[in-house]
């Protein structure tokens, strides 16, 4: 992937070791300890307050941690007197001075780490601000800042990228241009690494995920397996034989669950989309929230057990009627909500 | 250093080099001094100060009407009023803090710290950058104070040239002044970090704090002699203080040397604490 190049450039992997960071009483992170490797983009995910921007400081070596170590390339960030080649960073697009055209900004940056002038206007370019590019940054908006922040994350060219909410403020077309930069990003065998709240941000981005609440590791896993976690296969059946087809059901193996209000056990299920800003508190949604539609005659099921293509055929062998054979897709969200609900149920996770 | 981009939108690195170029302190100066000349703040600022302290320095002497006898001698606070030297006080030590704390406010100190992680190194380059600032914004106020007062002076065939007894250490001190404030300006944004407090303690330091303590007692006098503007004020007065007198007078070396100590301990303060500091 790499060509040889100094020690700290071969291994552009962030490595979280037993981590943890207290602010007087307040412990924001605790015993975290996670990889993130190149060459794939990595989510990182939390409910706001989970410690996601206090992990990204403490990696970048803004804050100290008070237990455990958190290195970039094997190297405490800290250790390097100039850290543009070796890691980039948005954490805020607000930090930046109103007063500094977008281009003096860049080259102040640059200049500090020996990065010659046309850098800037590269980058500036390929974040679209070319225009832009000696207008005052106060004049912008959120989505042209979080623009120019990328452009600096860029500056050094770095092997390892950390972006902290880098879609706030962006206007669609922006969204999928970061999108696609993220994934050119790691393709190209960076270190991406992108922290959001918004899990159908992950859903189009990530390859891997770091979940994070209240300060601890709830799940290291693929993107795949940990949105798996959320539907539980799951199918929403909907029959106006629903004694018939819940004995069949049943005696195939499957569990059935009337649609009711939901047990604390029934997963659910996804056709009302729960809405992403959603607090981590709010569980699941409650049967007052789906479509109160009412079918005379027919109830809704969930089937847990079989899969939607062995249940249609076992109704067919039956002659039972279905009317609806929903498979959820795997919803992110949902399993995030699930995971974050109470987070501390969580905190032993699987460092990786 | 990696494969080519896989779209040839993304400029190739420009310079892959095999191993980072050295970490150079002149490229973190020359960082500074783009972001100071970046703010249209900064030449307005420089420009109106300027001609306010030269401006009150022609103003003072025109009001002076006390009538010497003798050969025209050097009037030091014709030259350099409290006005203007408060002024310069003032500004250069707002302008210094504020070369940090819009660092802090914004969170920009952020980005400049994860493109620098030597903190140290990045308030030297700051400190570096706001000195030769203010020390060629002094040298044109105690110059421009000085010609000013002697052209109001020449009026009344009262100026003396610039090569007379105690003007040039009076420019000296004056040039010193704006530098020095502006350093403690800098350092104390470092240690507070927040806009108001550095203001506050900066205005108090320099400006509040040393009227509170007379001549009279010698604890108290030695207290004002350590602080800044009575220093200044020491050695642009060109007269010897009174043996007779029953206040205590500070000495021309020390008033040198607390000018110097300032801006040093200070700084030094800084560096230490930044180190230790979350961003």
């Amino acid at each position: 992937m790499r060509a040889p190049g100094p020690p700290d450039r071969l291994v552009p992997v962030i490595e979280v070791s037993h981590l943890a960071k207290r602010y007087g009483g307040r412990t924001a992170v605790d015993q975290l300890s996670f990889t993130v490797r190149p060459g794939v983009v990595t989510g990182f995910l939390g409910p706001n307050g989970a410690g996601k921007s206090t992990t990204l400081r403490l990696i970048l070596g803004l804050d100290a941690p008070t237990a455990g170590t958190a290195t970039v390339g094997g190297v405490p960030f800290r250790r390097h007197p100039r850290g543009l080649r070796h890691a980039g960073a948005l954490l805020d697009a607000g930090q930046v001075h109103g007063g500094r055209a977008a281009a003096a900004h860049l080259a102040a940056l640059a200049r500090s780490n020996g990065i010659p002038r046309r850098r800037v206007d590269e980058v500036l370019g390929e974040v679209g601000l070319a225009d832009a590019a000696h207008r005052r940054v106060g004049g912008f908006s959120l989505g042209m800042k979080q623009r120019l922040g990328i452009a600096a994350a860029l500056l050094g060219d770095p092997p390892v990228l950390l972006f902290d909410e880098p879609v706030n403020g962006m206007d669609p077309e922006g969204v999928l241009w970061v999108r696609r930069l993220f994934r050119r990003l790691a393709a190209e065998g960076r270190t991406v690494f992108l922290s959001s709240h918004l899990m159908s941000e992950m859903e189009n981005t990530a390859d891997d995920l770091i979940v994070i609440g209240r300060g601890r590791l709830i799940a290291a896993e693929p993107l795949r397996d940990f949105a798996a976690r959320g539907a539980r296969r799951a199918v929403l059946v909907a029959t106006p034989q629903a004694a018939e087809l819940t004995a069949v059901l049943t005696a195939a193996g499957a569990s059935v669950t009337p649609e009711g209000p939901p047990t604390p056990e029934s997963p659910p299920t996804p056709e009302s989309p729960p809405t992403p800003e959603s607090p981590s508190g709010t569980k699941r949604l409650s049967a007052s929230e789906r479509a109160p539609e009412h079918l005379s005659a027919t109830e809704r099921l969930t089937v847990t057990g079989l899969p939607a293509a062995r249940i249609g055929a076992l109704a067919h062998e039956h002659r039972i009627r279905l009317e609806e054979l929903t498979t959820p897709t795997a919803s992110l969200e949902t399993a995030f909500m699930e995971l974050t609900a109470d987070a501390t149920e969580y905190q032993t996770g699987t460092p990786r | 250093m990696k494969t080519p981009p896989l779209s040839p939108a993304l400029p190739p690195p420009t310079s892959p080099p095999p191993s980072p170029p050295p970490a150079r302190f002149r490229d973190l100066l020359a960082a500074e001094w783009i972001k100071t000349r970046s703010l249209r703040s900064t030449p307005w600022t420089l420009a109106l100060t300027l001609l306010f302290v030269i401006g009150s320095a022609a103003v003072a002497t025109a009001s002076d009407h006390v009538t010497r006898p003798g050969p025209a001698d050097f009037l030091p606070f014709d030259a350099f009023p409290p006005a203007g030297s408060w002024t310069l006080t003032l500004v250069a030590g707002s302008a210094g803090a504020l070369t940090v704390v819009s660092e802090y406010g914004t969170g920009l100190i952020r980005a400049t710290t994860v493109a620098v992680p030597a903190r140290g190194s990045v308030v030297l380059a700051k400190a570096a950058v706001t000195a030769a600032l203010w020390t060629v914004a002094g040298a044109v106020a105690a110059t421009g104070s000085f010609l000013a007062s002697q052209a109001v002076l020449n009026e009344r065939h009262a100026a003396v040239p610039i090569t007379h007894p105690g003007v040039f250490r009076a420019l000296a001190a004056t040039t010193l002044l704006a530098p020095v404030c502006a350093l403690v300006g800098l350092a104390l944004g470092v240690l507070i970090r927040h806009a108001a407090g550095t203001m506050i303690t900066s205005v108090f330091l320099l400006l509040m704090l040393p009227p509170m303590f007379s001549e009279r007692d010698r604890w108290s006098a030695e207290l004002k002699h350590a602080l800044v503007t009575p220093a200044w004020s020491r050695l642009v007065q060109n007269w010897s203080p009174d043996p007779a007198s029953l206040g205590h007078s500070a000495t021309v070396p020390g008033s040198w040397t607390v000018l110097t100590l300032w801006p040093l301990l200070t700084l030094t303060l800084a560096a230490l604490v930044i180190h230790r500091r979350d961003v």
